[in-house]
């Protein structure tokens, strides 16, 4: 306690004048095409995306996919997937998640200017499901996509939900001589499934 | 870490005695900062993003006690507990405070340039806890025990084969191995076992939103993430000047961090942190650590607006030709030689001077800080309260007697052209004179550049 005292003190020591904060409603550049600049940029930082009608056709459509597939423990967010069999409520202890090998979720927006998705823990038991699979899949609407990142953060919302990550992308790192490695802790891959009619 | 004073001139000779070397890390960091403009032109709107930004930070700036109180109050009422800390020892202390109440022995801890400051590290394996760092180039360096060279590329300054050999022998891979895809790989198997077992982990925090009491952290390599999503305890470090005032204030400074530091568009991962998972604990640590007095400081408060996104470092042509370890402190580069000196101005007298003034570093600047016009102030103000070296002190003054004084300077002037090239090169060219290591002095003409004006305008 005296800590903070001491600091708040120092800090308030000599007032200083305050400068006026900018507002942010301000003419802020959209893509002509939301959709199509969010596939390129998903590509961009390493990603795949795939457009599909519906969900059904997004269902349809995992066999395809090489780590689905390829997948011994599938754990999905997402109603219908038909390899699942690691659910997230029957899981006490996050660790037990190491062996993923592909988690399916659901985004709630996408943005076009970096190829993110908004992820969230709501509803989520262990939020670890997005970070510790070998490759994730994501179930988005194509008409959630924004265009920018002041137009995301007018969608974010804390109320419900205490962690939120905005992903771009397989994880990765070039930490070694500028080299581009794919996979560093989090996921190997990121497919992104995009359905055109959104979740109809 | 070495103590005493700091010599960036000597350091920086030693970097550059290996000439190959210093070419290629030279190179390695120009590779950055081409990606780095490629990523800035392709938005229309950056200029206004830089303004933006600066005029926030500012804005936060100038009021900072009331924005603290205010995060405080909206993350306790989420539920974590907030630590206020005066400076690095009191950090460590608070921190190891958390640990041991935990009965943690085992750490797993993401980038965080603040605990690099406060030296976190080696204070709690002296108290018997294990820490591993675990950013890739963060556990190289720290594999090879020494301190990160760049705040966002700790390990620019080593080579693959090098990384190649501090795996060989920690990790077990195989001998000569170069392959980056194959190192990378290697680690991630043996920090994900280090993942698994640990207690606890530690974060930086790249903003903090003071109206939602929450912060967010970015990384690549998703190391933040799984470090605390596993362990039931999270202890997030940041300095005071981490605050900003709307969670929408985040759509600037996420859309100018990741483009200026590497030219991604956005990190891999932003994550949004607001109060402790179910059933775990989340404590956040403010540390002040001569931040306080910076914000109370005309002239050098802008530098808190700081991001750290590195880009001044890449394009700075001493920090590529020189190498972060020459700056021996945890933030290297043109920022570095701002803040260094405000809080041990003796240490690191020589860092403003680390600098030609050459002005890129503020032009990259995503918060548009004026980083080469306070080089130029600390030179002053070091020189006002004596921290000079003697040779530096007494040329200036010299300069400042012959430069005041017309008659003086033409007959200065008149009698170095003739007298000069007289001179046996031992008293022209000799340790007192640091400018004559790397160059040779112009051959002198006979007549000045006044006396061939009048000349040529018959006056």
């Amino acid at each position: 306690m005296e800590s903070k005292q001491t600091i708040l003190q120092a800090l308030r020591f000599k007032r200083l004048d305050e400068q006026p904060a900018p507002s942010l409603q301000q003419n802020w550049v959209a893509t002509p095409n939301a959709i199509a600049t969010f596939e390129k940029m998903v590509a961009a930082v390493g990603g795949n995306c795939i457009r599909v009608r519906n969900m059904q056709d997004g269902l349809a459509k995992l066999p395809e996919l090489p780590c689905y597939a390829d997948a011994k423990k599938v754990c999905s967010l997402v109603e219908g997937v038909e390899k699942a069999n690691v659910f997230l409520d029957d899981i006490a202890d996050p660790h037990d998640l190491e062996d993923v090998d592909v988690a399916i979720v659901r985004g709630e927006f996408g943005v076009a200017e970096n190829g993110a998705v908004w992820l969230t823990d709501r509803g989520v038991k262990h939020r670890v499901i997005y970070f510790i699979p070998q490759h994730i899949i994501v179930l988005l609407d194509a008409d959630q996509i924004v265009h920018n990142m002041h137009q995301a953060y007018e969608r974010v919302g804390f109320e419900q939900a205490g962690f939120g990550v905005f992903l771009s992308g397989p994880s990765k790192t070039a930490d070694i001589e500028q080299s581009l490695v794919i996979g560093a802790h989090g996921a190997r891959s990121l497919h992104v499934l995009l359905l055109e009619n959104g979740g109809a | 870490m070495t103590h005493g004073v700091s010599d960036h001139p000597q350091k920086a000779a030693e970097f550059i005695s290996d000439s190959q070397r210093a070419h290629w890390h030279d190179g390695a960091l120009w590779f950055v900062r081409d990606k780095r403009d490629a990523a800035a032109r392709s938005v229309p709107e950056w200029e206004q993003l830089r303004e933006t930004a600066r005029q926030i930070k500012a804005h936060a700036l100038s009021r900072l006690p009331d924005y603290l109180e205010e995060f405080e109050r909206k993350a306790t009422a989420l539920g974590a507990q907030v630590h206020w800390a005066r400076d690095a020892q009191e950090h460590n202390e608070i921190v190891y405070g958390i640990l041991k109440a935990g009965g943690v022995q085992r750490v797993v801890k993401s980038k965080s340039m603040l605990t690099e400051e406060c030296h976190l590290n080696p204070f709690l394996e002296q108290h018997g806890i294990e820490v591993v760092d675990t950013d890739l180039g963060e556990r190289i360096v720290q594999l090879r025990q020494e301190p990160p060279s760049h705040i966002v590329l700790p390990a620019i300054h080593i080579k693959k084969e090098e990384v190649g050999e501090c795996f060989h022998e920690h990790l077990g891979t195989e001998a000569g191995a170069t392959d980056p895809a194959y190192l990378t790989e290697a680690a991630r198997q043996h920090l994900r076992e280090r993942f698994m077992q640990a207690d606890a982990g530690i974060t930086g925090v790249n903003f903090a939103i003071a109206e939602t009491g929450g912060f967010v952290v970015c990384t690549n390599e998703g190391n933040a993430d799984l470090g605390v999503s596993l362990p039931n305890l999270h202890i997030a470090c940041m300095g005071l000047e981490k605050i900003i005032p709307r969670a929408a204030d985040l759509g600037v400074f996420l859309r100018l961090l990741a483009r200026s530091a590497t030219g991604q568009p956005i990190t891999t991962y932003s994550s949004h942190f607001h109060g402790p998972r179910a059933g775990g604990a989340l404590h956040i640590v403010l540390v002040d650590n001569g931040r306080s007095a910076l914000q109370q400081s005309e002239e050098h408060q802008r530098a808190l607006s700081c991001i750290r996104c590195g880009a001044c470092l890449n394009t700075c042509p001493v920090y590529r030709r020189s190498g972060g370890h020459s700056y021996e402190t945890p933030v290297p580069g043109p920022i570095g030689s701002i803040l260094a000196p405000s809080r041990d101005p003796e240490k690191y007298a020589s860092l403003p001077f680390a600098c030609s003034l050459c002005g890129s570093c503020t032009d990259v600047c995503p918060v548009k800080i004026d980083i080469h016009h306070q080089l130029l102030t600390w030179r002053r103000e070091l020189a006002e309260s004596g921290h000079l070296d003697w040779k530096k002190r007494w040329s200036m003054r010299l300069a400042g007697v012959v430069l005041g004084r017309v008659w003086l300077y033409r007959f200065a002037g008149k009698a170095m052209r003739i007298v000069l090239p007289l001179l046996p090169r031992f008293l022209k060219y000799n340790p007192l004179n640091a400018w004559g290591k790397q160059r040779e002095l112009p051959p002198m003409p006979r007549k000045s550049f006044r006396e061939q004006y009048r000349r040529r305008h018959g006056k």
